[in-house]
């Protein structure tokens, strides 16, 4: 290179410039640590009753069903899309697990049917979305409508209640003193998803694809691929949450885990996932739902009634996205 | 006569361009100027003065001898000028009347839009260009010629007195091109001074009175049509080679690494054959939209051809998806380098190990040592300027975003690489770095395709030039007659001077 416009020293460009110390104090993360730990202080002072390991152990099932479905909802968010069918994906794996029971299932093949409905509702979503490219919101806001409908034709104002003793283990059962099988289960979808997104080529691509999926294609990524495989991990989860909170309740009705999409997008977004794609953390949407989980249950404790608390969550959302920015906003101008 | 509309001095600069210095522009009334020039003129940016997007920052800009500023549209629009654009804008859901008035629309009692008056006018206007059309009818059922006098009957409802028609014909029909000139005709006969910008010299030289020439960013000259021949014309847009230098280069072509033959596409391109050599750096030249990058995205498996094949050292290739190209060794740097290109909002050494991810993981884990060493590797021969490799790509400089985007391709070591207007809109040193670049790479055995459709770059980097016209390849062309004006010629569809 002779040319005096690329001069043949070579430049350095260094890999890093902050150290991953300091990036990790200046991140979401932190600031979600933070208003943990604030909650549950706050939670502590206010109630006696707060502070006893039996009763944190029930609070852990606030949200161990919600945020193992969490997780994978982060990976497709991340991607640029979303799944809101997925408390209907539970209704319709709770029916099947039902079906199954009726006729005559033991229960390995009773949590089988639950898991393999979830897994199919999530190819169904990945077909029309990742397959004919439908937008994501709209085939899930159809599938919602559709996979809880059809849990209610089964059903009616039915229910099944006559469960096997042994199914009860998933939603009930404790694998050591207070920790539960469904606190293993959450601590365990938390390192799974957690290595998949952060320490894996395909979670890479995730990234990639939430950035700008067409540069993305061009870069020889397999998008169709990749989106369908999210959506399929996602119906996974949520057969599992199926098994987890069918086995809880002891029963299924048509309404069961109504409303629940919203919760976990809700802790998605708190944990710092963009809601356009592109960013995010596994480790944000864990201590979102711890947050959650503190909350719900020191308002229980405080016979706090629940749309305050549904108020609570959302001016905490909205203060917790909205702060960050406002303050970037102001000093920038400044 | 005295001009209408006058331009003196215009200058308009974008950060690492100047895209235009001190032009200047006449034009008359019940007079159709032609401007031409090379794709970069400044013709368009001369269009977004006129219509008040632009704002130059320095000349003046007249109207019957009075200085105006256009600060919006709408001040250009209360001046009398109007434009048609190369895309034209409407609004697809809006009827007819909809669309000629919306934004100036006659109002009744009470403000409120007065719908008859919308309607009978859009009947009279659409009358006074020879259109029949419904003014009920909403714009979605109609074809693209009526969608395109629509366009012209709303660039007209402002009473215009400068009428600007940027390649109206670029979408139409010969029929419709026809009733084209006739419409001019008659905004002609009405006394509107009509700036006509095409690539097409026979519209030129049948509708045109008068011309000015424009090159990169500088008035060339003007006159009367019936004054200069067309090679007169072709030589005033090529001019002089440019004063831009370009590496030496040592010309060491080896074997054929690919052969295509017979591509076809339903609607952007037709008989495609061509070979490429290694070593080789093999330029396509055209106007835009002769389909080029059409071409160049169906080989790398993002644009399906209907037929066609290709073949990579003799041996045919199948080539469905981006995935398989880059298997085969093609890889793609495109023109749009911020849609498809890098991935903006992702470090550099994240968009570097992108494609190589295979390599740089094991068994679909990342090793981020692996990354961030590759990335080096690759960016500090491209002499990239970042504050580091963890830095977001979209922070970086166009031209330092290109050589992310290089480096990505080089780190998969492919066999051929395409370069789709590599030098598009990056300043000079970037663009002097990629051209070394380019030739250091041909220079190592790698085969090279370099679309542009600047002139000098085509002549200075190339072996050899494909020129393409319309979908199809029209010239080929290297050595001796590698000279501006054949490749003008051939791209333009102007036939062998007698």
């Amino acid at each position: 290179m002779t040319s005096p416009a690329s001069p043949s020293v070579t430049r350095n460009v260094p890999d890093r410039l902050q150290s991953s110390f300091t990036r990790g104090v200046r991140s979401w993360e932190m600031l979600l640590l933070v208003v943990l730990v604030l909650v549950f202080s706050a939670n502590s002072f206010a109630s006696p009753y707060f502070l006893n390991v039996w009763n944190l152990s029930d609070a852990t099932f606030n949200f161990t069903e919600k945020a193992m479905i969490a997780f994978a909802m982060a990976m497709l968010i991340i991607a640029g899309e979303i799944d809101l069918s997925v408390a209907s994906i539970i209704a319709l794996a709770s029916t099947a697990m039902g079906l199954a029971m009726t006729a005559g299932a033991d229960t390995p093949m009773i949590v089988a049917a639950g898991i393999a409905t979830g897994v199919a509702c999530g190819a169904v979503n990945g077909v029309f979305v990742a397959g004919f490219g439908l937008p994501s919101i709209v085939v899930t806001i159809g599938t919602m409508s559709l996979f809880r409908g059809i849990s209610f034709i089964i059903l009616g104002d039915q229910a099944y209640t006559n469960y096997p003793k042994s199914l009860a283990f998933f939603g009930q059962g404790y694998v050591y003193w207070v920790f539960s099988f469904e606190l293993l289960l959450f601590v365990l979808a938390a390192i799974a998803f957690y290595i998949l997104l952060h320490r894996t080529s395909f979670g890479r691509s995730v990234y990639a694809i939430g950035n700008n999926a067409t540069a993305a294609q061009f870069a020889g990524l397999r998008v169709v691929r990749i989106r369908f495989i999210l959506f399929l991990l996602t119906g996974l989860m949520s057969g599992i949450a199926a098994v987890c909170l069918t086995s809880r309740l002891g029963s299924t009705r048509p309404s069961i885990a109504t409303g629940m999409e919203l919760e976990i997008v809700t802790m998605v977004v708190l944990g710092g996932v963009n809601i356009l794609g592109g960013s995010g953390r596994i480790l944000g949407v864990v201590l979102a739902a711890l947050i959650m989980g503190c909350v719900t249950f020191g308002f229980g404790l405080l016979n706090v009634p629940g749309i305050v608390m549904s108020i609570f969550l959302g001016l905490l959302l909205i203060s917790v996205i909205a702060i960050p920015r406002l303050l970037a906003h102001k000093f920038k101008r400044a | 006569m005295t001009p209408v509309l006058s331009l003196r001095g215009i200058s308009k600069s974008f950060p690492g361009v100047m895209a235009l210095s001190g032009v200047q522009l006449d034009l008359y009334p019940g007079q159709v100027t032609a401007l031409v020039g090379e794709n970069g003129a400044g013709k368009s940016t001369i269009v977004k003065v006129l219509t008040g997007i632009y704002q130059p920052e320095e000349g003046t800009i007249s109207v019957d001898g009075t200085a105006m500023r256009f600060a919006t549209p709408g001040d250009a629009a209360k001046a009398g000028v109007t434009a048609i654009h190369q895309e034209t804008v409407l609004f697809d859901e809006l009827t007819v009347a909809e669309n000629i008035w919306l934004g100036h629309a006659p109002r009744g009692a009470f403000g409120l839009i007065d719908r008859r008056a919308m309607r009978s006018k859009a009947v009279e206007l659409m009358r006074s260009i020879g259109a029949d059309l419904d003014p009920d009818e909403v714009l979605k059922d109609l074809g693209i010629a009526s969608k395109h006098l629509v366009a012209i009957a709303r660039a007209l409802s402002i009473d215009a007195r400068v009428v600007i028609m940027d390649e109206p014909t670029a979408a139409l029909s010969h029929k419709e091109i026809n009733e084209l000139y006739e419409l001019v005709e008659t905004l002609k006969a009405q006394g509107k001074a009509i700036l006509f910008i095409s690539h097409k010299f026979d519209e030129i030289f049948r509708i045109a009175d008068r011309y000015t020439v424009f090159r990169d960013g500088q008035f060339v000259g003007e006159g009367k049509i019936v004054e200069v021949s067309e090679t007169a014309l072709v030589q005033m847009m090529v001019g002089r080679s440019v004063d831009q230098i370009f590496p030496k280069r040592t010309h060491n072509v080896g074997a054929e690494v690919l052969r295509v033959a017979g591509y076809n596409h339903p609607t952007e391109f037709a008989d495609i054959a061509f070979t490429l050599r290694r070593g080789e750096i093999l330029g396509f030249y055209g106007l835009v939209g002769a389909g080029r990058s059409e071409v160049m995205q169906a080989l790398f498996g993002i644009t399906k051809p209907s037929r066609g094949a290709c073949m990579i050292d003799g041996k045919a290739a199948i080539i469905r998806t981006t995935t398989e190209a880059i298997a085969q060794g093609i890889v793609y740097v495109p023109e749009d380098r911020g849609r498809q290109g890098a991935v903006k909002g992702m470090p550099i050494f994240q968009n570097v190990s992108l494609p190589s991810l295979a390599q740089t993981s094991r068994g679909g884990f990342l090793r981020l040592a692996e990354e961030f060493k590759l990335a080096r590797d690759y960016t500090s021969r491209l002499d990239l300027r970042a504050a580091s490799l963890d830095q977001d790509v979209g922070l970086l400089s166009g031209g330092n975003q290109q050589k992310v985007v290089i480096a990505k391709w080089l780190a998969t070591k492919p066999r051929v690489i395409i370069l789709d207007e590599p030098t598009k809109g990056i300043d000079i040193g970037s663009k002097a770095a990629v051209h070394e670049f380019m030739a250091e790479l041909a220079a190592q055995g790698l085969a090279v395709i370099m679309v542009s459709s600047e002139i000098p770059e085509v002549l200075g980097m190339s072996d050899r030039v494909i020129v393409m016209r319309e979908g199809r390849i029209v010239a080929e062309v290297s050595g001796e007659q590698m000279t501006p004006e054949t490749l003008v010629r051939a791209a333009a569809g102007i036939q062998e001077a007698a």
